[in-house]
């Protein structure tokens, strides 16, 4: 590949064909770089339609030729900056995220989950892979009669069935597509709260409904042994619960589990109904925390499940205390997660009607993650939307969600905080994490209220704070709700 | 239930393979790449496909159940049923206008040696014109051969059985190396040796082998790759087996003595004589596991020396082709690359069947004659691993802990990784004529595989 001359310009862009990396790579890579002194933007990413585009707003022409195949290199140089040093740079960072932590060098690891299962012992098949990819490698699980959970999205409804029917002629589980969240027998797998094994089972067709479950849960006293996803679409007229009796199924047959909460986004009627009625079959006792208008958001969801085992509902902590609205009418939700951000915009529905412009938008959406690291380990995103709604004169207030555990970003508070300091406007945080998590819970909390930001432990009462503070600049409006 | 696993399987974000190490839970990283261009489709469709997971068990376990035994040696006209004018050659079919070099040579001294012409060079007319004479693959005619793999009505075959089921296979008798018919050359040095073969080496073998009875070809495969032959170029052993078996009932056929002691000479010399086994042996295998609807298993490879074709179980007797590559190795005397023809040849049937390039680990003397290193030749084995269905509980590598052979290509695995077969090879002169120039390493033309899936996606779409 011929490179420009390093004196000609300092913003410089190539294509490498051929070349592959997973999108968290690639975020760690270009981070990296951005890192290489002299270097004054640096993104490395596969040439995936959203990523053109993220590139075309940091400013970087994209060749048209570029598809999705493609690795494209853009650097952006600092006065005096040196393209060689840069481009060093992304070599070594590159070289780098292939060297593995085990050096098993002389035998090449596998390529495919099914020579994968072949020599490895009963396992539990993780999939990441792009979701066009996903069945394939999922599917290699199945035949090779493991279980499997599918983190990845944009993967079709049609896939998911087909996948799902397998499975059930099999006795395996499939968990997801797009199944961000699971504890099996205590181990946490995708992006999952470190919490004390204990009575409770969850099946959840919502990866943060189930982390804000976990987590309120924890923070109870009330240990879970495990956390079954299944995907967002299960409880869908078109799935139909495949994956969600057999995960209630395997529950019921744990004998450490007292009491099974199945937990989803909003659910197709008839489809709630067949599983509840599945659930009268089984010897454990089922909760249900299906979301959706006039039903009860998680928290009090936490709570009923609390009350049904006995245990007292505790004070949801909440530390500092947001800011007075000082301009502004509109409450803007920022989320990675996307239960917390259809709960929030639920909630805000019911106090302040569905068509005042208030807005939740959803980062971990399929439509922001084709090609992209999840939101939970790649901020980028977001903060460039936080930082627009900041400068919005429209804004009343700011309501976030940060998402701790197993696989998330490593220090989300630390990365949040220069950024709230610096916005004017009243910020509301729920922070979903419990002791046991690698960020350390009261760490991000510290940061995050020493940024300015009300932080607190559930979802629902961040929101109904923020919408109280959105009402005081229009109480005529909240009079209703 | 829901126990604590104890391992991961981790396709994907490395991330999420980190997590899971971090809370002491042992992990296999995948490391996985996108597939082949345009392939995601077709491969999601195929894998859905309920048909394919028993299919490809089954297929694997007929290829794997045959046994080959030797039963007969005799000519091609009585076991094959070829009249004067009919030709056999390698690979998929092809018409002599495209026909390579080392093909037409081979062609044209095999009408010289049916006695369709007196002059070799005269039988370009009557190819140009087909007039008494046509071409069709050895593989349509239960047969393979390596190169050119011309066979002629009256030369001798091999004649492999599965005594289970009775079908049988052939291929014709090996003549050496250099200057030979298979390699495109037709000298008269050439063709006397043939008519030798014809007259004195096919009637004593098949003397030998009705006096001894059936010889079981597949245990001889069994313990040659256990000796450090791989059974494509390097045969060694498994020739010197076969000799042992034969050599007393062709001692005692009441034959010319002198004759005999050629014969025994002549196969001795021969390093490659028991390849002419292996192939049909193989072949036999992967033609019971032909026409099973939904798998995806490679059940032929071949090459015309223009064509690189492939056939696969679930789409009957289709051929997926591409342009054959030319072989990177070394050269014999002063041959270069320039001198080399693309690929040719039926004797990719040995890797398709999990030997040869498939089982490079196994045979270290032949690692430097085909252009790699020890190493090398380890890692291709392993790597074979990755695109096949199973492996051959028979046929062991000691080396790699005696791990069965890497068996049953399976097309959707090549597409998901990009990794070809490995084929060791040997290389034949582009002009006709020339003869052999070299042996080395190929790998099939890509583009095969993804329209080998394509056709297998569209089946599956046809059934559900």
């Amino acid at each position: 590949m011929s490179r420009p001359d390093t004196s000609a310009s300092t913003s410089h862009v190539e294509l490498r064909s051929g070349a592959y990396a997973d999108s968290v790579t690639l975020l760690q890579v270009s981070r990296a770089v951005q890192g290489v002194d002299g270097v004054a933007a640096a993104q490395v990413a596969m040439a995936t339609g959203l990523n053109i585009e993220v590139l075309t707003e940091m400013g970087f022409e994209v060749p048209p030729t570029a598809t999705a195949n493609d690795m494209v290199v853009a650097i952006r140089l600092a006065e005096g900056g040196s393209l060689e040093a840069a481009l060093a740079g992304v070599d070594r960072a590159l070289a780098d995220a292939n060297r593995r932590s085990d050096s098993t060098a002389e035998v090449a690891p596998h390529r495919t989950t099914a020579t994968a299962a072949r020599d490895t012992g009963d396992a539990i098949v993780l999939v990441s892979v792009p979701g066009a990819s996903a069945l394939v490698e999922a599917m290699d699980a199945l035949d090779a009669g493991r279980d499997v959970m599918v983190f990845s999205d944009n993967v079709s409804v049609e896939d998911e069935l087909a996948l799902k029917r397998t499975a059930a002629e099999r006795g395996l589980l499939v968990m997801g597509p797009d199944c961000g969240t699971a504890v099996v027998g205590g181990l946490g797998l995708g992006f999952a709260n470190a919490v004390d094994p204990g009575p409770v089972g969850i099946v959840a067709a919502s990866g943060t409904g189930c982390q804000q479950l976990l987590a309120l849960l924890d923070h109870a006293g009330v240990g879970v042994t495990s956390a079954l996803g299944v995907g967002g679409r299960d409880l869908s007229s078109e799935v139909r619960g495949l994956a969600t009796r057999e995960a209630m199924r395997r529950l019921d047959a744990d004998p450490a589990v007292e009491l099974i909460v199945v937990v989803s986004k909003p659910p197709a009627d008839d489809v709630a109904a067949e599983i509840r009625a599945y659930a009268d079959t089984l010897a454990t006792p089922v909760s249900f925390a299906l979301l959706g208008a006039g039903q009860p958001d998680l928290t009090e969801a936490a709570e009923a499940v609390l009350t049904r085992m006995g245990r007292e509902v505790p004070t949801w902590p909440v530390c500092g205390e947001a800011a007075a609205p000082t301009g502004g009418t509109l409450l803007r939700g920022l989320f990675v997660g996307g239960t917390l951000a259809s709960e929030a915009k639920l909630l805000a529905a019911a106090a302040l009607g569905t068509d005042a412009g208030h807005t939740f938008v959803d980062f971990g959406d399929d439509a922001y993650t084709a090609g992209r690291a999840h939101p939970m380990i790649d901020p980028t995103l977001r903060l460039d939307h936080l930082a627009r709604a900041a400068a919005d004169p429209d804004t009343a207030v700011i309501l976030l969600d940060v998402v701790l555990g197993h696989g998330a970003e490593p220090d989300p508070g630390t990365v949040l905080a220069p950024v709230l300091a610096a916005i004017d406007k009243p910020l509301v945080v729920a922070v979903i994490g419990t002791d046991g998590d690698p960020q350390g819970l009261e760490t991000q909390v510290r940061a995050l209220v020493g940024a300015g930001a009300e932080v607190h432990m559930s979802n629902a009462r961040a929101t109904r704070r923020a919408i109280e503070l959105v009402q005081s600049v229009q109480p005529s409006q909240g009079a209703s709700a | 239930m829901t126990t604590t696993p104890t391992h991961v399987i981790s396709a994907g974000a490395d991330l999420f393979a980190d997590a899971v190490a971090a809370q002491a839970v042992d992990v296999t990283r995948v490391d996985w790449r996108p597939p082949m261009t345009g392939t995601e489709s077709d491969l999601a469709t195929v894998a859905a496909d309920p048909l394919r997971r028993d299919a490809n068990a089954r297929a694997l376990a007929a290829m794997l159940d045959v046994s080959a035994m030797l039963v007969d040696v005799a000519p091609a006209s009585e076991v094959l049923g070829l009249e004067r004018g009919q030709f056999l050659h390698a690979g998929p079919p092809i018409e002599w206008a495209r026909a390579s070099g080392p093909l037409r040579g081979a062609l044209m001294g095999g009408a010289a040696l049916e006695g369709l012409v007196d002059d070799p060079e005269d039988a370009v007319r009557l190819f140009e014109t087909g007039d008494g004479v046509s071409l069709d693959p050895c593989h349509h005619h239960a047969a393979v051969g390596p190169m050119a793999g011309v066979v002629t009505p009256s030369m001798w075959m091999f004649v492999l059985e599965d005594p289970a089921t009775g079908r049988r296979t052939h291929c014709s008798l090996n003549e050496g190396l250099g200057k030979v018919l298979r390699y495109g050359a037709y000298s008269p040095e050439v063709l006397t040796r043939l008519r030798w073969m014809r007259e004195v080496l096919g009637p004593l073998l098949q003397r030998a082998v009705r006096g001894t009875g059936p010889v079981d070809v597949t245990g001889i495969l069994t313990q040659m790759l256990q000796m450090g032959d791989e059974a494509h170029n390097r045969n060694r052993a498994g020739t010197l087996m076969l000799l042992r078996d034969l050599a007393p009932a062709m001692v005692s056929s009441g034959m010319d003595s002198a004759d005999v002691a050629e014969s025994l000479r002549f196969v001795g010399g021969n390093d490659h004589f028991f390849l002419n086994l292996a192939m049909p042996a193989c072949k036999l295998a992967l033609d019971a596991a032909r026409g099973i609807e939904g798998s995806t298993m490679v059940v032929a490879m071949a090459r015309n020396g223009t064509d690189f074709g492939i056939q696969v179980a679930g789409t009957g007797d289709e051929w997926f082709t591409g342009p054959a590559q030319v072989a990177e190795g070394l050269y014999l005397g002063d041959y270069g690359p320039d001198d080399a023809n693309p690929d040719i040849g039926d004797s990719a049937i040995t890797e398709t069947a999990g030997i040869g390039g498939f089982a490079m680990a196994t045979a270290p003397a032949i690692v430097r004659l085909v252009g790699g290193s020890v190493p090398d030749a380890l890692a291709t084995t392993r790597r074979m691993h990755e695109i096949t269905l199973g492996e051959n509980p028979r046929w062991t590598v000691p080396v790699l802990e005696f791990q069965g052979v890497p068996s049953g290509i399976d097309v959707t695995r090549v597409c998901r990784t990009g990794i070809l077969p490995q084929i060791n090879t040997g290389m034949a002169g582009r002009v006709a004529g020339v003869g052999q120039v070299g042996a080395g390493l190929v790998t099939p033309p890509a583009d095969i595989f993804p329209a080998a899936l394509a056709r297998l996606a569209e089946l599956t779409r046809s059934r559900s």
